[in-house]
């Protein structure tokens, strides 16, 4: 019975299987990190990620288009409000916002040559590679007449910032083989699952993909800080409070016995 | 050296920060003001987020008006019914300052409202310490001025609910305090401060207090407003960084220190017009901020799914 039922799910899996691995061309990306884990502690300053890998094939390098390497490092997503400011009664105030469901709070992009040469349009739609096609902008037409310039003043501002980046010819590849990409991660990061994802395409096709994922926590006091405060706010406040006043009272007798 | 925030999440310079509390600390010994009105919005200049950076301010001025009121007790400076008077109002007042801080800050125009309230209020209270303490300066070059009274009656006293306040050598109406308590409470929630720059002129010109017990019965009910300010924005927010205020007390308390050894070198005149200089100069960065136009004119803000 159960062997009759293992075999019947191996029979269904096979299809499943050989679709999800493209064959096209029989190249296939094995790739590594050189860390998995990224902690956040009192001095952290950033992060130098090296992502790294071959193309596997059972034949010999295909001729016609070369093989070209894209790879992006994605941050967890989260809705963000973009404000514009306008002079009203003098002043510079807040006046219009668009509201975006779902932008990356970091995202990388590296390729071993200029992007548009490196992936095709309808490619990029099907994968989501470029940073427009990362965040998810559904129905911000309806909230300001020109949304979409709130939408290119968040990819601005968050590349000025150094969260977005786009990285064109970065990836060192060697004999169409071999590959690495560097992508550093700046100071001010957020917690959660980054998505490394790496591309390898030969005249704008992907050839075939590869996914990792990057685990980025607060380590040490800066996680027990941050843990308390949002599970336990009113803790945490009564203990900022201790501390303060311990803080000032301290000075006020440590200066004291000084005086003496 | 760098240091990262847990809950601003930011990395910031640590030496930076203990300067900017030792600067902060250094006036508030010279001065004898909290310095709220100060650190915060340098914060801002430093790119803290001013949610982070309002609640952050408010747990730093607990820290240093404890350290402030620990000094009036000895000298008995305190009065300490007209402070529980101060504090009732004032905790009315943080909380409805707390309630709309939250509401504004969806509205996106809670940066607005803040540096308006430090332009209003640094510009008065700047503008009126200055040229009180200029005419001082004045006088007491020439021998021979007005004699002050030591209070003088408003309409304020014939207010109902008197109360003795016998530190103070008062008979009024509670009132009076108990309004600029509130008025106080939700300016330090919503500014960061302690209130204190507005508290002093309160008590010396609207309710008459004796100067000697002004200073410690402000700073008394300080601590318990912006204790209570601050346990509210943890709970309402969980915007008080830690990391920060601990780093900031540390410059503080080492600056109070050599603020209060330059204060003695310097007449009581001369320090009020440094500080209403203080003040002004404060009051004007932040009003050009508003009036010049801005080199980015879009923010991005944490948003929520519609």
């Amino acid at each position: 019975m159960t062997v009759r039922a293992l075999m019947f799910l191996f029979a269904l899996g096979m299809p499943v299987q050989a679709q999800e691995v493209p064959v096209a061309g029989g190249e296939t990306i094995v790739a590594g990190l050189s860390q998995n884990l990224v902690a956040i502690t009192t001095n952290f300053t950033g992060s130098e990620i090296l992502i790294y890998g071959a193309v596997k094939r059972d034949a010999p390098i295909p001729q016609g288009a070369p093989l070209e390497v894209v790879v992006t490092v994605q941050g967890p997503s989260r809705p963000v409000t973009v404000r514009r400011k306008e002079r009203q009664f003098g002043i510079w105030m807040n006046t219009q916002a668009v509201s975006i469901s779902a932008a990356p709070s970091f995202y990388a992009i590296a390729s071993s040559v200029p992007l548009e040469q490196a992936l095709s349009a309808t490619e990029d739609l099907r994968h989501q590679v470029t940073i427009p096609s990362a965040i998810r902008a559904v129905g911000i037409a309806a909230e300001a007449e020109d949304a979409p310039v709130f939408l290119e003043a968040l990819i601005r501002l968050e590349g000025e910032a150094g969260d977005y980046s786009l990285a064109e010819g970065s990836v060192t590849l060697a004999e169409s083989t071999l590959f690495r990409a560097d992508v550093a991660l700046p100071a001010n990061l957020t917690e959660g699952a980054y998505k490394v994802r790496l591309f390898i395409t030969r005249d704008g096709q992907v050839v075939d993909s590869h996914e990792e994922l990057i685990t980025v926590n607060k380590d040490g006091l800066e996680r027990w800080i941050y843990n308390l405060a949002h599970a336990q706010p009113l803790i945490y406040g009564l203990l900022s409070l201790v501390l303060a006043v311990a803080a000032g009272w301290g000075a006020s007798a440590g200066f004291g016995l000084l005086r003496r | 050296m760098q240091l990262y925030l847990p809950i601003a999440e930011l990395s910031v310079n640590a030496f930076a920060l203990l300067g900017l509390g030792g600067i902060v600390g250094v006036m508030s010994g010279m001065f004898g003001v909290g310095g709220g009105f100060i650190i915060t919005p340098l914060l801002f200049f430093m790119g803290i987020p001013p949610a982070v950076a309002v609640a952050t301010g408010a747990n730093l001025v607990v820290a240093s008006s404890v350290s402030g009121v620990l000094a009036q007790l000895k000298r008995k400076a305190v009065d300490f019914r007209m402070g529980m008077v101060l504090l009732i109002g004032g905790l009315l007042g943080s909380a409805g300052g707390i309630w709309v801080f939250s509401w504004l800050t969806t509205l996106g125009q809670i940066d607005l409202f803040v540096q308006l309230c430090y332009v209003l209020f640094l510009g008065i209270v700047g503008a009126m310490m200055f040229k009180e303490s200029l005419g001082a300066l004045l006088r007491a070059r020439k021998p021979g001025g007005p004699i002050r009274r030591s209070h003088v009656h408003y309409s304020v006293h014939k207010l109902p609910l008197k109360m003795k306040f016998r530190a103070s050598g008062l008979y009024i109406s509670v009132i009076p305090p108990m309004l600029a308590g509130a008025g106080v409470g939700f300016l330090s929630a919503i500014m960061g401060v302690g209130g204190g720059f507005i508290m002093v002129p309160v008590m010396i010109y609207l309710l008459g207090m004796p100067t000697k017990v002004v200073v410690g019965t402000s700073l008394f009910q300080i601590i318990f407003v912006t204790a209570f300010t601050t346990v509210m924005h943890a709970v309402t927010s969980q915007t008080v960084d830690m990391v920060l205020a601990l780093v900031l007390i540390i410059g503080g308390v080492i600056g109070a220190q050599i603020g209060s050894r330059i204060g003695l070198m310097l007449r009581a005149e001369q320090l009020r017009i440094l500080l209403a200089l203080m003040v002004l100069g404060v009051c004007l960065r932040i009003a050009l901020g508003l009036l010049l136009t801005p080199d980015e004119l879009y923010s991005i803000a944490p948003g929520r799914l519609p």
